[in-house]
Formats: C-alpha cells, sequence, structure tokens
C-alpha cells in the first residue's frame, strides 16, 4: 500500500506540461497573436509586417532552396577561416602577455581597452588591403575575434596552478614543452570561453562586412532581401540566422564543459 | 637596481615606445616604397590630417550627435532594462521561464537586423537609437536580476524585522544592494550602445562619426579616413576608462 501511495504522489509531481514550460508556450503563442494581429491591422505600409503563413512559406522556401545553403557556406568558410587565425594569434598574444608580468603592463592595456572598439569600423583599412572578397570578410572576423581570446588566454594563464607550472619546470621543459604540455591542457576552459566569446564577435563582423560590400554570404542575402523589399525573406534569413548564431553558441559552450563550471 | 617609480612606469614607457617605434618602422617602408602609400598612408601624414579632419569635417557636431544618440539608447536601456529585470527577479516563474531566452538574447547578432530597423524607423537617428537599445537590453536584464538576487540574506532579514512593506523592502534593501551589479549591466549596455551606434552610423551611412568613416572613405581620403578611425578607437577607450573609474566609485561607495 505504501509502495502504491508513492507511486502516487511521484506520477502528481511530473504534470503533464511544468510551469516554466507553460509560461514559455504561453508568452511564445502571444508573441504570435500579437504579429498577427499587427499584420492583419493595417497600421503598417504593406508587407512590413507580413502574417505568419507568409512568414511560414517564405522560411520554407529559403531552406528548401540551394541558394541559402551555398551562402551559408560561404559565411560558414569566411567566419571559420577569420576564427582560425583571429584564435591562434590570439591565444598566442594572450600566453605571452599572461606569461610575464613586464610585458602584461606594457600591452595588455592596449588589448583591454581596444577589445571593446566597435571593429566594423576598420572594414575601409580592411578593404584597402585585401579588396572587396573574401580576403577583407575574413580579416574582419579575425580583427573582431583576436581581442577577447588573447584577454581570456591572459586572464587564463594567471589562473593557472602554480604546481603544474612547477612540475613542468623541474622536469626542465623548454618553452615550447610549457606551453604544449602545461599551459595549453590547464588552460581548456579560459580558451574555449574565449573561442565562444570569439565566434559570437567574428560571425557579427564577418556578417556586417558582408551587408556593407559583397556578393555572397548571409550577411548579403540580407541586405539583397532589404533593397529588393522583399520582407518575408528578411525575416526568415534572420529568424535562421539568430537561431543558427544562438545554437552554435550553446554548442560550444557545451563541448568546452563550460556548462559544468557554471554549475559547479 | 631601478627604484620603485622606474618600475612603475617602465612598462608603460616600453609598451608606448613599441607603438611609436612599429609607426616609425611603417613610415621608413612606405617612404623607401616597400609599403604602397595609396594602401597605407603615412603615420606622419595621419596625425597631420587629424587637425584637418577636426575643422573641416565638423567633427564636434558629430561627436555630439553620436554622443545623443549613445545617451537616448542608454537611457532606454537603463529604464526598460532595470524594470525588465525587477519583474523577472519579482515572479520566479517568469525569471526560470525568460532568463534562458534573455542570455540567448545577448549571444545572437542583434545588428544584423539593422535593414529591418531600416524599414521600421527609417534612415534616422531612430533606426540608430532603437538598435544600440535592442543591442545593449540583454546585460542590463541579466544583471540587474543577478544584484537582487545576490542580496545578503542578513540584510533582508534586517528588513523583515523592521516589518518593512514589500515596496519599503525593495526601495530600502534590494535596490541600494543590486545598484552596483545594475551599474556593471547598465556600463555593459552602454559599451554595446556606443559599439552598435557608430558601427551602424558606418554601415548606414548616417549620423556623427560612424557616418564621417564611411563618408572619408568613400572619398577616398585615405589618411582623412585613418585619422578618423583613430579618432573614434580614441573616443571609445574614453568612454570605456571613464565609465569604468565611474563603476569602481560605485563600487567602492557601496
Amino acid at each position: 500500500m505504501a509502495d502504491i501511495g508513492r507511486l502516487t504522489r511521484a506520477r502528481r509531481a511530473t504534470p503533464w506540461m511544468s510551469p516554466v514550460t507553460l509560461v514559455r508556450v504561453v508568452i511564445a503563442l502571444s508573441v504570435l497573436v500579437v504579429w498577427q494581429v499587427m499584420a492583419v491591422s493595417g497600421w503598417f505600409y504593406g508587407d512590413v509586417v507580413p502574417s505568419l503563413r507568409i512568414v511560414t512559406m517564405a522560411l520554407v522556401k529559403l531552406l528548401s532552396g540551394s541558394d541559402f545553403y551555398w551562402n551559408l557556406w560561404a559565411t560558414i568558410q569566411e567566419v571559420a577561416i577569420g576564427l582560425g587565425i583571429g584564435g591562434v594569434l590570439g591565444i598566442v598574444a594572450g600566453l605571452v602577455v599572461g606569461a610575464n608580468k613586464f610585458l602584461a603592463k606594457a600591452f595588455e592595456p592596449y588589448l583591454y581597452y581596444l577589445g571593446p572598439t566597435p571593429k566594423i569600423i576598420f572594414f575601409p583599412i580592411m578593404i584597402m588591403w585585401f579588396g572587396t572578397g573574401y580576403g577583407s570578410k575574413i580579416a574582419m572576423g579575425a580583427v573582431s575575434c583576436f581581442f577577447p581570446i588573447a584577454l581570456n588566454v591572459a586572464a587564463g594563464m594567471r589562473q593557472i596552478d602554480q604546481v603544474l607550472i612547477r612540475v613542468g619546470q623541474s622536469f626542465r621543459a623548454n618553452p615550447w614543452q610549457m606551453a604544449l604540455k602545461i599551459y595549453l591542457p590547464a588552460m581548456r576552459h579560459p580558451i574555449i570561453n574565449g573561442l565562444r566569446l570569439g565566434l559570437g564577435v567574428a560571425l557579427i563582423g564577418t556578417l556586417l562586412a558582408e551587408t556593407k560590400i559583397s556578393n555572397r554570404g548571409i550577411g548579403f542575402m540580407v541586405i539583397d532581401a532589404y533593397t529588393k523589399f522583399d520582407m518575408p525573406r528578411m525575416y526568415a534569413i534572420l529568424i535562421v540566422l539568430f537561431v543558427l548564431a544562438i545554437g552554435a553558441n550553446t554548442l560550444v559552450a557545451r563541448l568546452g564543459g563550460l556548462d559544468d563550471i557554471k554549475q559547479k | 637596481m631601478p627604484s620603485a617609480g622606474t618600475r612603475r612606469v617602465l612598462p608603460t614607457v616600453v609598451g608606448l615606445s613599441s607603438i611609436v617605434l612599429i609607426l616609425a618602422v611603417v613610415e621608413i617602408l612606405i617612404r623607401i616604397g616597400l609599403i604602397n602609400r595609396f594602401i597605407v598612408p603615412l603615420p606622419s601624414d595621419v596625425a597631420k590630417s587629424f587637425g584637418r579632419v577636426i575643422v573641416e569635417e565638423d567633427i564636434l557636431h558629430r561627436f555630439l550627435l553620436t554622443g545623443w544618440e549613445c545617451l537616448a539608447a542608454g537611457v532606454l536601456l537603463t529604464i526598460f532594462g532595470v524594470a525588465i529585470g525587477v519583474l523577472l527577479h519579482q515572479v520566479p516563474l517568469m525569471r526560470r521561464a525568460c532568463e534562458t531566452w534573455v542570455a540567448a538574447m545577448a549571444s545572437a547578432p542583434l545588428v544584423l537586423a539593422y535593414p529591418l530597423f531600416l524599414v521600421l524607423f527609417g534612415r534616422s537617428a531612430l533606426t540608430i537609437i532603437m538598435l544600440a537599445f535592442v543591442a545593449g537590453l540583454a546585460p542590463v536584464i541579466l544583471k540587474t536580476i543577478e544584484g537582487l538576487s545576490t542580496t545578503r540574506r542578513v540584510l533582508i532579514n534586517v528588513g523583515r524585522s523592521f516589518k518593512l512593506t514589500p515596496a519599503q523592502q525593495f526601495w530600502k534593501i534590494y535596490f541600494p544592494s543590486a545598484l552596483p551589479t545594475i551599474f556593471v549591466g547598465i556600463r555593459l549596455g552602454l559599451i554595446f550602445a556606443l559599439i552598435n551606434v557608430v558601427g551602424v552610423e558606418f554601415l548606414i551611412n548616417f549620423g556623427g562619426l560612424g557616418h564621417l568613416i564611411n563618408e572619408l572613405a568613400e572619398r577616398y581620403d585615405l589618411a582623412g579616413t585613418y585619422a578618423a578611425i583613430c579618432f573614434v578607437v580614441l573616443v571609445s577607450v574614453v568612454f570605456f576608462m571613464a565609465t569604468e573609474r565611474a563603476e569602481r566609485w560605485l563600487t567602492s561607495a557601496a
């Protein structure tokens, strides 16, 4: 009898839908309803707020055509190469600055204060240096992600357990071995966190550069939809882009075990 | 053995000297023709063009315009960000439902929606302000929640022992205790706002300092473009340092 009682209580404790999920569903539905009301109200110029049916159709059309994937691939390539270049340079700069107090005092303020400046303003220079093609977009990605990665790695270097460093020194490891065997493994989390932040800003830098001058990439697709005043397509691209960006951010955080750190 | 004062200023001197050295090397490489002067202008030309850009391009007016856009976005994101943060803190169920969404919003490249804002608000300062507001909102909300949630238990108990009403408890205990953290959020929001204001000004070719860079680049005024970029970087750095000082002052006062 006691067992049955326990089972009954357990079943009561897990309702069909948790209150949090219910609130989320209600909020999402409210947004959709408000959107639809705005679409049919006639308060906005035609197509500025298209109906949900039209946006859904645009979304299906976007995802079923090859055009989107070709442009997505172009953006992924630019972001990946930019992140690769900016990431390697950022990690090296972070290791150098983080390992030496004198260099940190001499150069880290420049990294720290230049980090939050708007990077897109460097785009005219990038165009002059690397042209209007892939090169300038990759450079924008690299410049954008360099600073957060370098700062995270430098901060991570200072938090390494001194015992590990002494172990490396007692084995007479050379600087290269120290970097590969001690510093980098001990700094997995700061590096992953830096790469996560770097990915976000590299993505923004590359996409904004694509909206300025380009003939390929997701940024180009957005500005192309704007110039053609194809609002449903613009909404569809932005929705997919935001979902992909949030997904990529979560994935990097999860792969790097950052969620575990937060929970601890 | 160098004195303590020398040891303190030596890194700064080395840092500044390195920058001067790099600029000198670039100047020499351009003069001997190893770097194309039609791609990279002489650093001395850039330095000379500062005065010209400041006088001829009405930089004060542009600076004030960008400043005004940032201020407007800052006021909006403070009012709405703090209000939403307080609301989410007061209603735990809403907080559990929405906090992840707000964090996700912070990682989405919202600035890429600027063509959408152009359609909604036109090619005007309102587009820039609204975009900066949206881009800077998430950190203000998250930091407000964090500040209110980390109010020390002992302070809350003091309020209870005085039988404060919920409104008094909020204004006398929670809000003052959370203020430094809320300011950290507002500072982050303002930095995001400045980045987005200048960026969107550059992209839509409208407004203050960002617009100036685009205009000079389109005129192919190389030295002027570099000087304007240096000026904007300088403004951002000063802004960043000023807000950092204010944050330190507020944190130490709390």
